[in-house]
């Protein structure tokens, strides 16, 4: 299988390349080509390795690759471990990729840096492909980095806006924050585990636990703990979580293409993926799964929250994004990492087409993204519109679609997580994911209604050119469309209960909710036939109500309500102060402090009051210096060999 | 052919002679004549001989010993007992090979943009060459210190003559820098001659000392090196010098020169002072850490590209440093190597980043004649190309895995977390502040819309300008995604070297 692993690898790579050194010479046609191509391939063979788990036992698989050093005894290595956890993901990561590429031949077409465009999602598909098919931290931290590349380039594609090099310079810089916590935990693994591969660090993760870490004098951690959550503040990073999720939504202004690629269905979920490839210690933490629990909920509910008051149809989107990340890290918070897993793959698709869908409304209207100026869209483009009922629908948890049951069953497997000694912490997170159904369906619904329903808002100019999409736009969409509806149904017993993950996943007895939730389980259709039962159906249903009476029916209302409490739209509306936080706040004191240390520092004690201090006493010797700079160099040389002589013979005869 | 024997003796008087050589061929007002051209051709032709016969150096290296190898060793002053001894271990090795790779770059890069006596300025690089090249193979105390205190002169003078507005302040300040380091260091050499009567490094190594002889004789190294490396708080003369100088002053500056300072370290203070190195290693470290912090910071506030990079080079340094001092404050059994390793992994890597980042300065100060931020912007809409090699040295400056820049710094930060949660936290830090003052110097120069009309009428590299930049790249990309031979090459000789350090002389 190795050759197969390679070629998955490094197809897209290799097209990266061309694309990217001789797109001039290959021209746009070719450069999508080798692109698509390549990443079709690696697509096609990654279906192959997952259908070869699936249905042909093929085993776990773990190759080491090269060496990419060995010093001090520790063994770096770049390798494959391509489980079934690792398979999922390939197939939904190259599947994905595979959409956005043909989409992009559509949405990019007139634009002058197409080449590199492709040249970049290919280069990002690589990188994604070496994160999630690594056996070791050292490559994960490759693939952890490549990606955060990639997205920086990306989201800067359009380099002359303002808007978008602030947007990637802040994305880089809030994930750089998430790595020096990733960087540090592995550092602690490498400490307390002695080595980078996953194998031995997961065989020693007992020891780990029993270790302690004094981080200030007389108050030892628990080593596990620390190093859980120091890798979980990488993932906080990548994966937006609160309070490093501030790049996220600024990151839409890339392209949509990776908009959907990378800020909804692959990268952001990297941090989950992590989280849940390193089940067997977080296992050992109760303390780090609290502090992950907590940390999602606060996500899930509160960046839901800021979705109600986006104008930009996009960030609305990204919003919701944040808040299923949380949904997701609440899931691993609640030892249900299949759950989170399961959610990742049904939201790849599902957001990724709602994505692709605001793309291709945004292509009919002429690159305007404020949904205040949208309306109607349903009878111009039938099939925008369906695909995006579909992913709406998904994403609300509609009986039946891909999201419904994931988030139903994570849900579930979050009120089935109480555990002793953390009753509150629960109930919090529990009630947070729940509020948030609610959230969810009214913000998906207000832009759903407000850009297909109703009154037509655009003006006349735009209005007169509104039509569907060509078909490389349209097809992607039917493409995701398909297992945005029907993918749950198919799934979820295999992946949630079937045992799929197989030792991938590794959880302790006590906090195994999903195999208690197992003993309850009657099927697919058992859950929807119960789903109107539960109050999770009653808290979407009011929510698409709620939003359907606001924006359709009663459009006054919102006006109102804006004009009552503008304590608190403001508050939304400003995303609770955050960024301000973060700009006005640690980036001018940084800046501050810079100038402090140079000015004062350097410039003013060491240079002035020292250095220039001792140069100025013996200024004097500085002026006949000048004197004897000529500027000729026989001066010089004269003055080297005279020097040397005097220092040989002083040497040999006057010592 | 074999001539190993001889390697080194070759590699150092190679460039000299062919300096002399250039100096005699001398130059000529039309720069387009033929003397002028053979002139050129005669200096990248020892440059790239050197080269290649550098590539004996590591064909012909075995790496699993630690005992020197490629000596040679005439009596040079029999009265004093001085010798004219060469020979080269694991961290030598590449730091020679750095040499000898960045040397040629260094003249194509100055081939016709220097307009003022270029055969004077390709001499002074040659010469400086070889005189490099002597103070990494030199194993004599006095042999070292000759080719130690030569270099400045070639140095001195490239500021001096090719530098900048301010070049008189740069080299009186370089200059008086240096010097004041390097005389207590030979205090120290003639203190250790009169104990072990002889001028062999070796012997140096094996003569017993006492502990204020060796703290003493410790500080008196330290100031010698630190001043080079340079650390904090003597680091004030390297952003004026890297303002002053020519791109290739820089180049080599920041490349190979920095670099004497932690070789010094390695070479002298840890297996001669082993005492002194223990006992005043919390002070390196504590001077590194703040050499990572406090300049991360200052860096960021640069107004003037060539001071923030000179600013980020004394940052990345100090990973040096602290990778080498580690190993007093290491429990465990393993790791110091880790540290040790990687600060010599760093020194390599640092030479390749920051000789690209001064070399894409230079780029663009030769069509602009202005290193000033707030002079450019959306440089990316004229320069494609020098865009994407500027991103890739940036990212490769801000400790990217998969390049050069982060190997030396992972491996740096493991081993300060198994010796100190809080150094590593700290030296983690360059991870945000790296990455700050970098790449918002990219978003100022290369982003953006085109700020004026200098830059709307900005060339692309052209042929020449490419190659040297892409050679760097694939040298920066190569020892990221596979250093094990640059590991293999250090491995046998750090671990002899923990022991010395390790082994008390008291």
């Amino acid at each position: 299988m190795l050759n197969y692993y390679l070629i998955i690898v490094l197809a897209p790579l290799a097209a990266a390349i061309v694309a990217g050194l001789f797109g001039k010479q290959i021209g746009r046609a070719g450069s999508h080509w080798i692109t698509i191509l390549a990443v079709g391939l690696s697509c096609a063979l990654s279906m192959l390795v997952l259908r070869n788990m699936l249905w042909g036992g093929a085993p776990s698989e773990n190759i080491s690759l090269y060496t990419w050093a060995v010093t001090d005894g520790l063994r770096m290595e770049v390798g494959f471990l391509v489980d079934r956890l690792t398979a999922l993901m390939m197939a939904v990561v190259t599947f994905v990729s595979f959409m956005v590429h043909i989409y992009t031949v559509g949405y990019m077409r007139d634009d002058p840096g197409y080449e590199r465009f492709f040249s970049f999602i290919s280069l990002f598909t690589f990188s994604m492909l070496m994160l999630v098919m690594s056996n070791n931290f050292l490559q994960l931290f490759f693939g952890w980095e490549a990606v955060g590349l990639v997205s920086y380039l990306l989201i800067g594609f359009w380099f002359k806006r303002e808007s978008a090099i602030f947007a990637n310079f802040k994305a880089f810089l809030v994930n750089r924050v998430g790595d020096f916590g990733f960087i540090l935990g592995i550092s602690g693994v490498v400490m307390f585990a002695g080595s980078l591969d996953y194998a031995e660090v997961f065989a020693s993760a007992d020891q780990i636990a029993g270790q302690n870490i004094e981080l200030f004098p007389g108050s030892p951690w628990n080593a596990m703990t620390v190093v859980c959550i120091l890798l979980f503040i990488g993932a906080m990073g990548k994966s937006a979580q609160a309070p490093l999720h501030v790049w996220l939504p600024d990151s839409m202004e890339g392209p949509t293409p990776i908009s959907a690629l990378i800020h909804a269905a692959t990268m952001v979920t990297a941090g989950i993926f992590m989280v849940a490839r390193m089940s067997p210690l977080f296992e050992l933490s109760e303390t780090a799964l609290a502090v992950v629990i907590i940390i999602g909920a606060i996500t899930a509910f509160f960046m839901g929250l800021l979705g109600i008051v986006q104008n930009d149809i996009k960030r609305v989107v990204a919003y919701s994004t944040l808040s299923q990340l949380g949904y997701m890290t609440v899931a691993l918070g609640a030892s249900a990492y299949s759950a989170a897993i399961f959610h990742l793959m049904t939201h790849a698709f599902f957001k990724a087409l709602l994505f692709l869908a605001a793309g291709s409304v945004i292509i009919a209207m002429h690159h305007e993204q404020d949904i205040r100026k949208m309306g109607g869209l349903k009878k111009y483009m039938p099939i925008t519109y369906w695909t995006a009922l579909i992913g709406s629908l998904a994403l609300i948890g509609f009986p039946g679609s891909g999201g419904f049951f994931s988030k139903d069953l994570l849900i579930e497997a979050v009120h089935e997580s109480h555990w002793e000694g953390q009753g509150a912490i629960y109930w919090i997170a529990y009630l947070s994911v729940l509020l948030g159904v609610f959230v969810t369906a009214l913000y998906t619904f207000r832009m759903f209604f407000l850009v297909f329903h109703g009154e037509e808002r655009m003006d006349a100019e735009t209005k007169s050119h509104l039509h569907e999409t060509p078909w490389v736009v349209t097809v992607p969409l039917i493409l995701l469309a398909i297992p945005s509806a029907v993918i749950g149904w198919y799934a979820v017993e295999a992946v949630l209960f079937g045992g799929y993950f197989g030792d991938a996943i590794e959880v302790t007895q006590r906090h195994d909710v999903l195999g208690r939730m197992a003993a309850d389980w009657h099927g697919s259709k058992g859950l929807v036939t119960h789903a109107i039962q539960t109050p999770i159906f009653w808290l979407a249903a009011a929510g698409v109500f709620t939003a359907w009476l606001l924006y359709l029916k009663r459009p006054d209302i919102p006006a109102t309500i804006q004009s009552k409490v503008t304590g608190l739209y403001n508050l939304l509306d400003r995303k609770y102060y955050m960024d301000d936080l973060y700009i006005k706040g640690f980036a001018a004191w940084g800046r501050s402090i810079g100038n402090l240390l140079w000015k004062k520092g350097d410039e003013l004690i060491i240079d002035g009051v020292i250095v220039n201090g001792t140069a100025n006493s013996i200024g004097k010797l500085a002026g006949v210096m000048r004197q004897i700079q000529t500027g000729y160099l026989y001066t010089y040389a004269f003055a080297m060999i005279i020097g040397l002589t005097m220092l040989l013979s002083w040497l040999i005869w006057f010592r | 052919m074999d001539f190993s024997h001889s390697l080194l003796s070759i590699l150092i008087w190679l460039p000299i002679i062919g300096g002399i050589g250039l100096l005699a061929i001398g130059d000529d007002e039309d720069t387009t004549s033929s003397r002028s051209s053979t002139m050129r051709i005669v200096a990248l032709g020892m440059s790239l001989l050197t080269l290649v016969l550098s590539i004996g150096l590591y064909k012909w290296f075995d790496n699993d010993t630690g005992a020197m190898q490629f000596v040679e060793r005439f009596s040079w002053i029999p009265a004093l007992d001085v010798w004219y001894y060469l020979g080269v271990d694991g961290i030598s090795a590449p730091l020679i090979l750095l040499t000898t790779f960045i040397t040629p770059l260094v003249v194509i890069a100055g081939w016709d943009s220097i307009k003022t006596r270029p055969a004077q300025y390709f001499a002074a690089f040659l010469i400086l060459e070889g005189l490099m090249i002597g103070v990494f193979s030199a194993l004599d105390g006095l042999l070292f210190y000759v080719f130690w205190e030569a270099m400045l002169i070639p140095m001195f003078l490239i500021i001096g003559v090719w530098g900048g507005q301010r070049r008189i302040y740069a080299t009186l300040k370089f200059f008086l820098y240096t010097f004041l380091g390097s005389v207590l260091m030979l205090v120290a050499f003639i203190y250790l001659y009169g104990q072990a009567g002889s001028f062999d490094l070796f012997e140096f190594m094996n003569v017993p000392l006492s502990m204020t002889a060796q703290k003493l004789i410790f500080i008196a190294f330290l100031l010698a090196f630190a001043v080079k490396v340079p650390m904090w708080p003597v680091h004030t003369w390297l952003p004026d010098a890297h303002v002053e100088a020519p791109t290739g002053g820089s180049v080599i500056l920041a490349a190979i020169m920095l670099k004497m300072g932690g070789y010094g370290f390695l070479r002298l203070s840890l297996p001669i002072v082993p005492d002194g190195s223990a006992y005043f290693s919390g002070l390196v470290i504590a001077l590194s850490l703040i050499a990572i912090v406090y300049i991360g910071f200052v860096a960021l506030m640069q107004k003037d590209m060539k001071k923030l990079i000179a600013y980020s080079s004394i940052a990345h340094m100090g990973f040096v440093t602290l990778g080498f001092f580690l190993m007093w404050s290491i429990a465990a059994s393993s790791g110091a190597g880790l540290g040790m390793t990687g600060g010599m992994i760093q020194m390599v890597s640092h030479g390749l980043i920051s000789g690209a980042m001064f070399l894409c300065v230079g780029v663009l100060y030769d069509r602009m004649h202005s290193r000033q931020i707030a002079d450019y912007g959306g440089v990316a809409n004229t320069m494609p190309k020098f865009t994407a090699f500027m991103v890739l040295f940036s990212m490769a400056n801000a400790g990217l895995p998969g390049t050069s820049g982060f190997v030396g710094e992972f491996m740096v930060i493991i081993a300060s977390f198994k010796a100190n949660f809080w150094y590593a936290f700290l030296a983690a830090s360059t991870l945000v502040l790296g990455a700050a003052y970098t790449l918002w110097m990219v978003k100022r120069v290369l982003y953006g819309e085109v700020a004026n009309n200098k830059v709307a009428e900005l060339q692309d590299l052209n042929q020449r300008e490419f190659i040297v930049l892409g050679v760097l790249a694939i040298a920066v990309l190569l020892l990221g995604l596979w250093p094990a031979p640059l590991v293999d090459m250090m491995n046998v000789t750090i671990e002899q070297l923990l022991q010395q350090a390790g082994h008390s002389k008291l």
